[in-house]
């Protein structure tokens, strides 16, 4: 965001506090932001570390099939999760989850907040564009996303491209609206027309004079598509039509988990309660983002 | 105000032709013949032929458009590849307990939602306000396949309160219906209650703000007529609108729920399609939730009038 304000020679910011004075009151400003993206943290670490701090999560081994979490296996391995119906660790299976979700759900968010961004730009500001990308969105955004996803997935493959493909589709529009409603409240302003008059290029116009103000709400919308992103990928690995079912994802995991849920639940319980958690790091993430990146809308929601 | 309403109807048309196109290039945004991917991957080549033959796809694009468009407006969707049966009769076989679902829901959401925004609004900033915003934040994170399956797992595994999955319909007596239903409305419930918790909330205490408000207090109006009479009714727009945007987060939901509890609606429909690669259902299926949608949000967009005689047009 201080990038974006651009020339340090003119800047009137006070000089910076020290790290730890600024951390302090982040934590007590927005003590459930930090919350959240600590939590968030944590669970990128372990998933980046899986290789190295479990073992093989598709390492098949039936005699210890469905044990319950925190078993002691024949060679005295510990299982602190359990093992799946093929005796596969879920405790690995579940932190390499991990991975597929945050590829996703980053994929996801960069791309469709880019292409979102590019298409509103063009939208908001040129006039005769307008009316027919916002119907197309408006179509676009009735038909539920989750279907389009399911049915994309379905008939192009499985595969995690097209899996990042498909959740990005019904997300765009979301980033479009938001970018063009930024646009529009400040097309008008006297600055804008002294660019224009002056003849500054189209391009120059968008990414000098209009990007900066659409930043701020972007990253709080990329957030919430992030989450988004989370939860479709294990909805539709869970429905069969999402990544591929070989690959541990947290929704090919519950899926698998569903045949033996009445008698091993945490095949289920652990991937959804991870799921669960890092979604609501995400929002709460996101939700301080907001506050502290626009007050305004903060003292509406508050 | 006749007008507008033509209008708003009207501008329906451009939403749902949009709907129509991606749903029929669905098939062709994916690469590869069609044909090819209908058939799946165990086809025969005389299989592939015969899909082509039935769908029509070895007509202009142009073509396969204006006749299928044309088809839909006279109600046919379509011939199922799998099962060989209307698709339209397939959908109607399967909309009871979708409908059922998606409005026990919308009932539960609404009337839990609600005053629990109310609440929060009056009592902004002490603990029951804490309390609702903390549950608004969880039930909008928690995934409703996860809640789905908690839920069955302690009251029906546990405590055997409820069926533990299938669907009993309204014709089998409201008793059975009814359990069978619970955990379904409240898992898909979560999510709605919290979106409409966090708007009622909001729009509430912006009321609450106003002058007619503190002239209310004032005259000695008391507490419950204050806040359902002059507060609530003023803030009711955007409750009702976000109600209608919720609308996407339940077909959406539905589709899971189903899934989760084994109920054979139009949720278990697609996914089956979808698995099948049955393209002609798939079709029908999003077009007809789409259309749904747009219908819901019209009817919405129109009471605006109703709730609020200061909206003119």
């Amino acid at each position: 965001m201080t990038a974006a304000t651009g020339n340090p020679a003119v800047s009137t910011l006070p000089p910076r506090a020290s790290f730890g004075k600024r951390a302090r009151r982040l934590i007590r400003r927005h003590p459930t932001a930090v919350v959240g993206f600590v939590l968030l943290l944590a669970m990128a670490i372990m998933a980046i570390l899986a290789p190295w701090i479990t073992p093989d999560p598709l390492r098949i081994n039936p005699i210890i099939r469905l044990k319950p979490p925190g078993f002691t296996g024949p060679l005295g391995t510990a299982g602190p999760f359990g093992t799946d119906f093929l005796g596969r660790d879920l405790y690995a299976r579940v932190i390499h989850g991990g991975q597929i979700s945050l590829v996703v759900g980053l994929s996801v968010a960069l791309v469709a907040t880019v292409v979102g961004l590019a298409i509103g730009l063009l939208a908001g500001y040129l006039r005769w564009l307008d009316a027919v990308v916002m119907r197309i969105m408006d179509g676009l955004m009735s038909i539920p996303g989750i279907l389009v996803a399911i049915a994309l997935v379905a008939l192009a493959g499985a595969s995690m491209t097209n899996v990042i493909i498909a959740i990005t589709i019904p997300e765009v529009p979301r980033v479009v609206r938001l970018v063009r409603a930024v646009i529009l409240t400040i097309r008008e302003q006297p600055y804008i027309e002294a660019a224009v008059v002056s003849g500054v290029s189209l391009p120059r116009i968008m990414f000098k004079h209009l990007l900066p103000n659409a930043v701020a709400p972007l990253i709080v919308q990329a957030t919430y598509v992030f989450a988004s992103a989370v939860v479709f990928e294990a909805i539709l690995s869970f429905l069969g039509a999402g990544t591929p079912p070989e690959i541990p994802s947290w929704g090919n995991i519950m899926a698998e988990g569903r045949t033996y849920f009445q008698i091993a639940p945490w095949i289920i319980f652990f991937p959804g309660a991870f799921l669960a958690v890092t979604v609501l790091a995400v929002n709460v993430l996101g939700d301080g983002l907001r506050d502290s990146l626009d007050p305004r809308i903060a003292k509406r929601m508050r | 105000m006749y007008a507008y309403i033509i209008r708003r109807m009207l501008s329906t048309i451009p939403v749902m032709a949009v709907v129509a196109v991606f749903v029929f290039l669905l098939l062709y945004l994916t690469p590869g013949d069609p044909a090819v991917v209908i058939a799946g991957d165990y086809a025969r080549p005389e299989d592939i032929e015969r899909i082509r033959e039935q769908l029509g796809l070895n007509k202009p694009l142009y073509v396969q458009f204006f006749t299928w468009v044309g088809n839909v407006f006279t109600g046919d969707l379509g011939i199922s590849i799998f099962s060989n049966m209307p698709v339209l009769k397939l959908i109607g076989q399967r909309l009871e307990p979708t409908l059922a679902l998606a409005i026990c829901t919308m009932i539960f959401a609404v009337v839990v939602a609600v005053p629990m925004g109310v609440l929060a609004a009056w009592k902004a900033h002490t603990w029951v306000d804490r309390v609702v915003m903390i549950f608004a934040v969880l039930g909008f994170s928690a995934p409703v396949f996860v809640i789905g399956y908690l839920l069955m797992w302690v009251f029906s595994l546990n405590l055997g309160w409820f069926p533990v999955q299938g669907y009993k319909a309204i014709a089998d007596g409201l008793g059975p219906f009814f359990a069978s239903i619970a955990l379904p409305t409240i898992a898909l419930g979560l999510v709605y209650i919290a979106l409409i918790a966090r708007m009622t909330r909001a729009s509430v205490m912006e009321v609450l703000t106003e002058d007619y408000v503190r002239t209310a207090r004032a005259k000695g109006v008391n507490n419950r007529t204050l806040l359902m009479r002059h507060a609530l009714k003023n803030a009711s727009v955007p409750i009702v609108t976000i109600i209608g945007v919720g609308v996407a987060l339940l077909i959406g939901g539905v589709v899971v729920t189903e899934s989760v509890f084994n109920i054979p609606g139009l949720g278990r429909l697609t996914i089956d399609a979808v698995l099948r690669r049955d393209y002609p259902v798939i079709q029908g299926v999003i077009l007809i939730f789409s259309g749904i949608y747009v219908m819901v949000n019209l009817l919405i967009d129109l009471s605006y009038t109703l709730l609020d005689p200061r909206i003119r047009y």
